[in-house]
């Protein structure tokens, strides 16, 4: 960690499906180190797997950051999984359960929010997408 | 104001004559260390203070806390009589001391030393005065590092007590083969309800659990998000592939469910435990059948 | 990595045994279902004990795979989810719905001797 107590932030690229399963396997093990349960590691691997999918579904490349959050009584995950595609034109019906246009069950982005402790979602045509997802341990 | 931020008010500096009369009041104190501790010892005894203490461990304790408040004067640090409070309220909470007990014998001790410096020094009011500017300050964080201490250590063993008895308030009972029933009892937060889930969920692997029954009959009262936590764990067993049957839900619950719109459908809930029990056996494939009457074998003898 | 296919009497035992990239899962249904006529298979059974993660694409595609062989006249159990990759599934809304799941593999082989037997007995 750096003196200001942000530890440095774990970049995984995402251009193809290893990539997927790379990311989430890292942010396992980054939630394991900082002390959360395997229950809450598995909710975490879970979120950046359905993240890591999206950019690959939606925009074919970007990556995803891991970074480890730190208050004065508990530690957690951010997940920031960007990406430089179209962009998600209807963002409020990409967060309803069962929509989705790449004909898939369309419960990730809904999926995420309802497990993790605070989500935020920014998508324009010209910026692409980025999602960031913090999870606590509790 | 904080525990911490009580403890971190430092004793003040003094300047040259007030560190020369403090070295004179340490030596005073010294001299009169035996007659000033039996007054002490007397006057906790008096005060039915420390009453879970003989007069020989009360007498042992004063000698240590006597030298280490002395100490504490002398060399205007707390940090040898920080770590003898820790010791030693790990050693008498066990016993049941409580807090307004050793808040008490402190104020005892700062007390009989007034007295013996006043005593001393009465008969010049100025040098009184400066007497107790050099000793009531050192005197009060002495007591406060003491206090603190003590209520730090307590906290702490209350922690670890409500995690034992969160732990043993909530068993997860096999009753037959491939049967486990949970009995819930008491107040669920949201933490708790987790903790139950994933320790059930654990235990129907463990166990090679078929059928749960999860009795809330203990349960008063659950808000939305504990109720939000039953629903989970039902899903999540059928998941590892166990029946969850929940018995016992008081109206008030049942209230709740509906107002979070629980799918019904899903869950397979039974007025009682016994009830439960029954339609678990069912699920398993036993047949209870009464033994009142005599096997016919029996009866030809 | 391919997921081996076992057939043990009337059942084909298709066992995960590490983390699968989406392909792998895909290429997994392509051959039950191909596999469930060809074997005349009545049950599939998928053991999911090794994975440590499922998510929408995993659970969307086991329930592909359900409903699929049960178009090809068979049934699947899956066995084997983890208490804590089942807690995250249901958080995140995966339920598996319509797809019968059990402990382990043993138990799932009982569970379709129970069913054959009694459909066989009627």
């Amino acid at each position: 960690m750096n003196p200001a107590g942000e530890a440095t932030d774990l970049s995984v690229a995402i251009q193809n499906e290893t990539d997927i399963v790379t990311a989430r396997m890292r942010g396992r093990a980054l939630a394991l180190q900082i002390g959360f349960s395997p229950a809450q590691a598995t909710l975490l691997a879970t979120a950046i797997s359905e993240l890591a999918r999206n950019i690959l579904l939606y925009a074919q490349r970007g990556e995803v950051v891991l970074s480890v959050l730190e208050n004065s009584h508990q530690a957690g995950v951010s997940v920031v999984a960007r990406d430089v595609g179209p962009g998600i034109a209807d963002l409020s019906r990409a967060l309803e359960d069962g929509y989705s246009t790449s004909g898939r069950l369309g419960l990730g982005l809904p999926g995420v929010r309802r497990l993790a402790d605070s989500f935020e979602i920014r998508s324009s045509p010209e910026g692409g997408t980025i999602v960031v997802v913090k999870m606590w341990c509790p | 104001m904080t525990l911490s931020e009580l403890e971190e008010r430092s004793q003040p500096n003094l300047d040259s004559a007030g560190a020369a009369l403090m070295r004179e009041l340490v030596t005073h104190l010294a001299q009169h260390r035996t007659a000033l501790r039996e007054e002490w010892v007397d006057r906790i005894t008096d005060a039915h203070l420390l009453g879970a203490m003989t007069r020989e461990e009360i007498f042992a304790e004063a000698t240590s806390v006597y030298d280490t408040y002395v100490e504490a004067l002398e060399t205007r640090t707390l940090e040898a009589l920080e770590a003898y409070a820790q010791n030693l309220s790990e050693r008498i909470i066990p016993r049941g001391v409580e807090t307004h007990e050793v808040v008490g014998i402190v104020l005892l001790l700062r007390d009989v030393l007034a007295r013996s410096l006043f005593a001393k020094y009465h008969g010049d009011t100025s040098i009184l005065n400066r007497v107790f500017d050099v000793y009531e300050p050192a005197a009060n964080s002495i007591a406060i590092t003491v206090a603190v201490g003590f209520v730090r250590e307590r906290e702490r063993v209350i922690r670890e007590q409500q995690e034992a008895i969160r732990e043993l308030s909530t068993p997860v009972l096999q009753v037959r083969e491939r049967l486990l029933i949970l009995p819930m009892i008491g107040l669920l937060d949201p933490h708790r309800a987790r903790q139950l889930m994933e320790q059930l969920l654990r235990a129907i692997r463990a166990n090679r659990a078929k059928v749960v029954v999860l009795d809330i009959t203990g349960v008063a009262v659950m808000d939305a998000s504990v109720a939000n936590h039953m629903i989970l764990t039902v899903d999540s067993a059928r998941l590892l592939g166990a029946r969850v049957i929940v018995t016992g839900l008081s109206p008030e619950i049942a209230q709740t469910l509906v107002n979070i719109g629980v799918d019904l459908s899903k869950m397979n809930t039974v007025g009682d435990l016994q009830g439960g029990i029954e339609e678990a056996e069912r699920l398993l494939g036993y047949k209870v059948v009464p033994t009142a009457e005599p096997p016919p074998a029996a009866m030809a003898l | 990595m391919q997921v081996p296919i076992l057939k043990q009497g009337p059942y084909l035992i298709a066992t995960i045994q590490a983390a699968l990239t989406d392909s792998d899962i895909v290429q997994l249904r392509d051959a039950l279902v191909d596999q469930v006529v060809r074997h005349r298979a009545r049950g599939v059974i998928i053991d999911v004990t090794a994975l440590d993660v499922m998510d929408s694409f995993a659970t969307g595609t086991l329930r592909d795979i359900a409903q699929m062989v049960r178009l090809r006249g068979a049934e699947t159990v899956i066995v084997g989810i983890q208490p804590d990759v089942a807690l995250a599934m249901v958080q995140m809304g995966l339920v598996l719905e319509g797809v019968t799941t059990t402990l382990d593999l043993e138990e799932s082989l009982a569970y379709f001797q129970h069913k054959h037997n009694v459909l066989g007995r009627s």
